[in-house]
């Protein structure tokens, strides 16, 4: 089977933000881009799943809507070891928007499973791939913590409060995940960085979606007041300014 | 017309969360001048029923279809659907929270409907639609304007305060059709913790980074949660070791937290820890090195060993019975 991991192209997270057109519009000049973590760590399990022989997994593709600026994200993710790639071409917008357009393109697939992440670290919307699920009209399980894969036969589990689930699944579905699908992010190899060069990267254009959100406009946190330091021969104090001060105690 | 909610319950209880969310909708059905319209999906007794009336719910909608025992994101938001189409609900609000994130923007989708996620405060309902959220994981807010007739909208765990009101609503049985065959996520096994303070519910919260050197070393960080009821967390590379279980990890690619106080023992504050505590209320700092970033971010702090502090709080807790 054939599985779609959605890749989201994101400022670094250590980037500094600021913003630009009368705090409307993020500025990026300067912004390092970088996978978004959590598809990564998705790409990572895909390819782990790729790898094993009990797994009916052949094929992984990422899928990004980018313009030919989010190429440089898409090449590390082939040199992580995806076998292909689709970028559709088009601005980023909302993320009902951008499930849009990846679902312009997927109902045309015939998929496995796709991955996408929980969040972007961008606009943490935590929405694009439920959105994605409903207009392909698919099964979708959220806060995957796991994927297994014996031959045909899928489970995922899930994270709930206190736990998790073990479910079972038919594909095609959509599985959006988080922490612990995968641990450690894989890193690209030399190897791989000269094999991803002549890997495919299919550019795809698809009619305009709708947009439903626009942003007005953004700020930034105030200053904190600086931090009222104890004396640790005093650990006392402390306890009095958490139940005195701040009452939290 | 109406705002319709969607309140989770755990094992027939409705939590904290539940009713921040109703005291929400009871807010913002206000500015719309229309009544809330609580819906329940599973067994849930009516007295439980009745306590989303004493936050504003007007009337309350039960399903207890045998189906929709465990959540089934596909069947749970066609029946959501259903409901606010019969309801006519302008507004559909979920908590920000696994289900929620789960089950909102697929309905979004359905009612194509603007989502607004991840919510701090009340929308501003004036000539546009606005929202206003977190953005770059807390480092900046966003105001953004929602475009379509319906709109559904997540919130914030703990950043609303509960609004009692004194309604006595109704409690009406809403029957699907949903059968077994529509279901394709099947639940073979669960496995869980019940009673344990959950992270993402604790009004205290004490963690442990790096500077503990060992898993060994986590007896006074437990000690200290047992004795201000408080739950445990850990930062990444502590979690990623296998020193805590996952379910701790805190910041940007784990848990995002808002509880009233993080303890911070022997953790540097990188940027992308703060992603996930930056809407507690106050951060205690207890490192070494007084050139670590956590004391940029944080209210008070002790420039000292875990090890040695750590101990003492405890007695002094222990001696102040709390
Ligand atoms: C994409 C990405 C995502 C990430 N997501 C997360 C995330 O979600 N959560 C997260 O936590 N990290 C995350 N990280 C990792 C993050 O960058 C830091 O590496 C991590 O938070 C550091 O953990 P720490 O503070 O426990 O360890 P360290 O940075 O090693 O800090 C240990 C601290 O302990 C102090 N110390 C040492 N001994 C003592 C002592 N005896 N008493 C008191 N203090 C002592 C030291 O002074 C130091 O400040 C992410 C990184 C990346 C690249």
């Amino acid at each position: 089977m054939r599985v779609f991991v959605c890749l989201g192209n994101v400022p670094d997270t250590t980037t500094k933000v600021k913003f630009t057109e009368n705090n409307s519009v993020f500025d990026n000049t300067g912004v390092q881009w970088v996978i978004n973590p959590w598809d990564e760590l998705a790409l990572t399990r895909a390819m782990e799943l790729k790898e094993d022989s009990g797994s009916s997994v052949e094929k992984v593709t990422v899928i990004t809507v980018g313009t030919k600026s989010a190429e440089p994200t898409i090449r590390k993710a082939l040199a992580i070891g995806a076998d292909d790639a689709i970028r559709i071409n088009a601005e980023p917008t909302d993320a009902y928007d951008v499930a849009a357009k990846l679902a312009g393109v997927l109902k045309n697939e015939d998929i496995g499973f796709v991955m996408c992440g929980i969040e972007s670290c961008d606009y943490n919307g935590s929405a694009v791939g439920g959105m994605l699920s409903e207009f392909l009209n698919l099964p979708s399980v959220s806060s995957v913590s796991g994927i297994e894969v014996k031959g045909e036969k899928v489970s995922v589990s899930r994270t709930i409060d206190g736990g998790k689930e073990i479910i079972s699944i038919d594909t095609p579905f959509v599985a959006i995940v988080q922490k612990g699908i995968s641990i450690e992010p894989r890193i690209p190899a030399m190897r791989g960085i000269m094999m991803a060069r002549k890997k495919p990267l299919n550019v795809v254009e698809v009619p305009d979606t709708e947009v439903l959100t626009s942003h007005k406009s953004f700020e930034l946190p105030q200053p904190k007041p600086p931090c009222k330091i104890v004396n640790p021969e005093n650990v006392k104090e402390l306890f009095d300014l958490l139940q005195n001060e701040a009452k939290v105690l | 017309m109406a705002v319709l909610v969607f309140t989770e319950n755990w094992d027939g209880k409705f939590k904290k969360l539940s009713f921040e969310l109703v005291s929400y909708a009871q807010k913002v059905a206000e500015k719309l001048n229309v009544p809330v319209v609580a819906l329940s999906i599973g067994e849930v007794a009516e007295d439980e029923l009745k306590k989303l009336g004493d936050y504003g719910a007007d009337k309350i909608l039960s399903v207890t279809n045998e189906y929709l025992k465990t959540l089934d994101n596909q069947m749970y938001t066609k029946v959501i659907s259903e409901v606010a189409q019969k309801e006519n609900a302008k507004v559909i609000l979920f908590s920000h929270n696994n289900t929620g994130k789960a089950l909102a923007p697929r309905l979004s989708v359905k009612l194509k409907a603007a989502l607004g996620s991840g919510l701090i405060d009340l929308p501003s309902v004036a000539d546009l639609f606005t929202v206003h959220k977190k953005v770059f994981t807390g480092k900046a807010f966003v105001t953004m304007e929602l475009n379509s007739d319906i709109k559904v909208l997540t919130l914030s765990q703990n950043s609303f305060k509960l609004i009692s009101s004194d309604n006595n609503a109704t409690i009406e049985e809403y029957l699907t059709d949903i059968q077994e065959s529509d279901i394709k996520t099947k639940v073979t096994s669960t496995d869980k913790e019940t009673g344990k303070l959950l992270l993402t519910d604790a009004e205290i919260v004490v963690s442990g980074g790096r500077g503990m050197k060992s898993p060994d070393n986590w007896g006074p960080i437990e000690e200290l949660a047992e004795l201000l009821g408080a739950a445990t967390a850990c930062s990444r590379p502590v979690s990623d070791e296998g020193w805590r279980p996952h379910e701790e990890h805190t910041g940007q690619t784990g848990k995002i937290i808002a509880p009233n106080l993080y303890i911070a023992a022997g953790i540097s504050g990188a940027i992308q820890h703060l992603a996930g505590i930056s809407s507690a209320k106050y951060l205690v700092a207890i490192n070494t090195d007084p050139d670590a970033p956590i004391f940029e971010a944080a209210d008070y702090g002790i420039v000292g060993d875990v090890h040695k502090i750590l101990p003492e709080l405890i007695s002094i807790v222990k001696e102040s019975k709390l």
